[in-house]
């Protein structure tokens, strides 16, 4: 597929590089009930005063196992979740401070593709009304004869076939129908996208499509991709930066090369040797570090570095205090006192 | 007790189909591959392509009426447990052959405790008193790596974690010292470090039991660290088989070479594109002429479009069914 020419808005906009979505001690805390009168359990610290930022352009993947808060945070972003604290800025607007009128435009230039592209698109519609309804909508196409041509059109950019407009999503495969999701994103010309786990639930074959649909797009149309995924591999052949989460708290952010040939963190260096490689001769010699136990319950983290019990660096000072994400090497930000 | 190498069972052209309302959907169209005592065999392949359906015949649990088994023979240590009694096959299940499954929540009993989970295959099949079966229970719970296993013990499915209901599920399916394990998808559901975590102790246990191992999986790492032997399908036929070491250095179907070079692998430098194997797997009711694959393969001939290929020798122990594997090979080497 040829990638799909600029448009003419990307020219519009600034010169890739300036800070696209700034995010400052976000926080997102949910309160547990329960027990024998709903009482209040505890507060899960789902996400835990996490900063990055992204460039125009460029890709940042967020990596983690469940439960780091990962996609908390990818949902905070999107405003789908109300923050506890911290700021998100977005083109540079603080989008705590936004009207909502200024809301409804960010929403336009925010969007998301899920994990799951059945259960994200109504099965009473056609894939053409799935894309067609946002255009309407938003009174970006308002006309009903051009709004068909540029679902077309759309659908071309995802690389599907025009005819694809009159079938449900339930006669599409799994690869298609994450096109059809990734269309609908496109829909609303937007210019950040949050790609939640986008190719988890594909088969290995369609895998490799999607992403390299995802890269054509980049490039087509000037996207920014806030990447969110635990699948090591394709996080650091989509990704410019990467951010390393667990427990809510980002525990180490660096740019692609870094991270991968020089990961400080302790718990990145597990993760990737957790990952298998799939080739029995490279396994056979390979040394790797098993993590024991197991991710504690966010009601209860441990004191200090939440790290700690699992960590095979660990000292006694590790429980005092809970370590700050610095500048271990230039530009190599990990939150660990043992680097 | 069955010497390492003994051939501990051995799939003849196992047929199995569904009722569905587009047609025959023909889940396992005629596989035959085999697992010797104590190795480790791995069924690779996307969904559809009825890796789990052949797990789900040699435990004779395909649900009917839309599922039946048409043909085949599935001879395990000799005897074909398609023609055994059910009384006599309820016997193989859980006694002789293990299975987990990939989902634990679903495949436990959220109403019986763990304990009682554990003590029941013992009391069953070996004729344990409940005191032995106790016994046993704690002693498997800590062979899995479970502390505190009395405790445990008392505790419901939905008290455990993921990782742990795995360990559950591994610690039942050894219960009564199968021969044989099948672990579908076994660690699909896990994280990464809790996956490699279970994989480890899969690998130990069945090496320090001589269980033997048939390990269903799509993910092509997991495969390359724990499998002896390797059987690649599509569209419910097996396409190629081999050594691990063989099919990963050497894969002479196209399907497989896809298969590999489509996922980004972490210990080489990263591409500047990923090579996908395009277009999407088959509609099973609804399948090519020819070979299965052949719409979507790079290598086609105009044979591939008339002829399926049969399963053909291309190196000691090494078969694949392509036209073309003869020429992928000259490819690889040249």
């Amino acid at each position: 597929m040829a990638a799909p020419a600029r448009d003419d808005r990307a020219r519009e906009e600034p010169a890739r590089g300036d800070e696209i979505l700034t995010v400052r001690n976000l926080s997102k805390h949910f309160e547990v009930t329960g027990g024998f009168l709903g009482g209040r359990r505890g507060v899960v610290k789902a996400v835990d005063d996490v900063s990055f930022s992204i460039r125009r352009g460029e890709t940042l993947g967020l990596v983690g196992e469940s439960g780091c808060g990962k996609t908390t945070t990818g949902r905070c972003v999107l405003q789908l979740e109300k923050a506890t604290s911290g700021s998100i800025l977005f083109e540079g607007k603080d989008l705590a401070k936004a009207s909502p009128a200024e809301l409804r435009a960010v929403r336009r230039k925010m969007q998301v593709i899920f994990q799951d592209p059945y259960s994200s698109l109504n099965p009473r519609m056609t894939v053409g009304q799935i894309i067609a309804e946002p255009l309407a909508v938003y009174g970006i196409v308002p006309d009903r004869a051009a709004r068909e041509v540029r679902v077309k059109e759309l659908l071309g950019h995802a690389g599907l076939l025009p005819g694809m407009a009159r079938r449900y999503p339930h006669e599409l495969s799994g690869g298609q129908r994450q096109r059809v999701g990734i269309a609908r994103a496109l829909a609303m010309e937007p210019t950040l996208i949050v790609c939640d786990e986008p190719v988890s639930a594909l088969d290995v074959s369609i895998q490799a499509q999607i992403i390299n649909l995802l890269e054509e797009l980049q490039t087509g149309f000037g996207l920014t991709y806030l990447f969110v995924a635990h699948d090591l591999s394709v996080v650091r052949h989509i990704s410019d930066r990467v951010a390393v989460m667990y427990l809510g708290k980002i525990v180490e952010i660096t740019d692609r090369q870094s991270l991968y040939e020089n990961p400080q963190h302790p718990y990145t260096k597990a993760l990737l040797s957790a990952v298998p490689i799939p080739d029995p001769a490279v396994e056979l010699t390979r040394e790797r570090t098993v993590l024991g136990g197991e991710v504690p319950s966010p009601l209860n983290p441990p004191p200090g570095c939440v790290f700690h019990p699992r960590c095979p660096i660990a000292i006694e000072e590790c429980k005092a205090g809970v370590p700050p994400l610095r500048e271990v090497q230039p530009g190599h930000l990990a939150a660990c006192i043992r680097v | 007790m069955a010497q390492d190498g003994d051939l501990l069972l051995d799939v003849k052209n196992l047929q199995t189909q569904f009722a569905a309302s587009g047609g025959v959907v023909r889940a396992v169209d005629g596989v035959s591959w085999d697992v010797r005592a104590g190795e480790t065999v791995a069924l690779v392949g996307e969904s559809g392509c009825g890796k789990s359906v052949t797990a789900l015949s040699i435990m004779r649990l395909v649900s009917a009426p839309a599922g039946r088994i048409l043909d085949g023979q599935i001879l395990f240590k000799g005897r074909d447990l398609l023609q055994l009694p059910e009384d006599e096959m309820r016997r193989v299940r859980g006694r002789e052959i293990g299975m987990i499954f990939q989902e634990p929540m679903t495949s436990l009993n959220p109403v019986l405790t763990v304990g009682r989970q554990l003590t029941e295959p013992p009391e069953i099949h070996l004729g344990m008193s409940p005191a032995q079966s106790r016994a046993r229970a704690i002693e498997l719970l800590g062979m899995v790596g479970i502390s505190d296993p009395e405790r445990r013990l008392k505790q419901y499915p939905h008290q455990f974690s993921g990782g742990m209901r795995q360990r559950m599920m591994i610690a039942m399916a050894m219960a009564c010292s199968p021969a044989l394990i099948l672990a579908d998808e076994p660690t699909t559901a896990l994280d990464v470090t809790i996956q490699a975590q279970i994989l480890e102790l899969m690998k130990g246990l069945s090496r320090k039991m001589g269980v033997a191992m048939v390990m269903i999986t799509h993910n092509l790492g997991v495969v390359a660290r724990y499998a002896d032997r390797v059987n690649v399908m599509y569209a419910g036929r097996i396409v190629e088989r081999g050594t691990a070491r063989e099919i990963y250095a050497n894969p002479r179907h196209p399907y497989t070479l896809g298969l590999l070079r489509s996922v980004p692998r972490l210990d080489e430098p990263r591409r500047a594109k990923l090579l996908p194997i395009q277009g999407q797997p088959p509609d099973l009711s609804r399948l090519p002429p020819g070979c299965a694959f052949q719409p979507r393969c790079q290598y086609a001939i105009e044979r591939c479009l008339r002829e399926a290929p049969p399963l053909e020798p291309v190196s000691p122990g090494h078969v694949s069914a392509c036209w073309v594997a003869a020429e992928l090979g000259q490819k690889a080497t040249a």
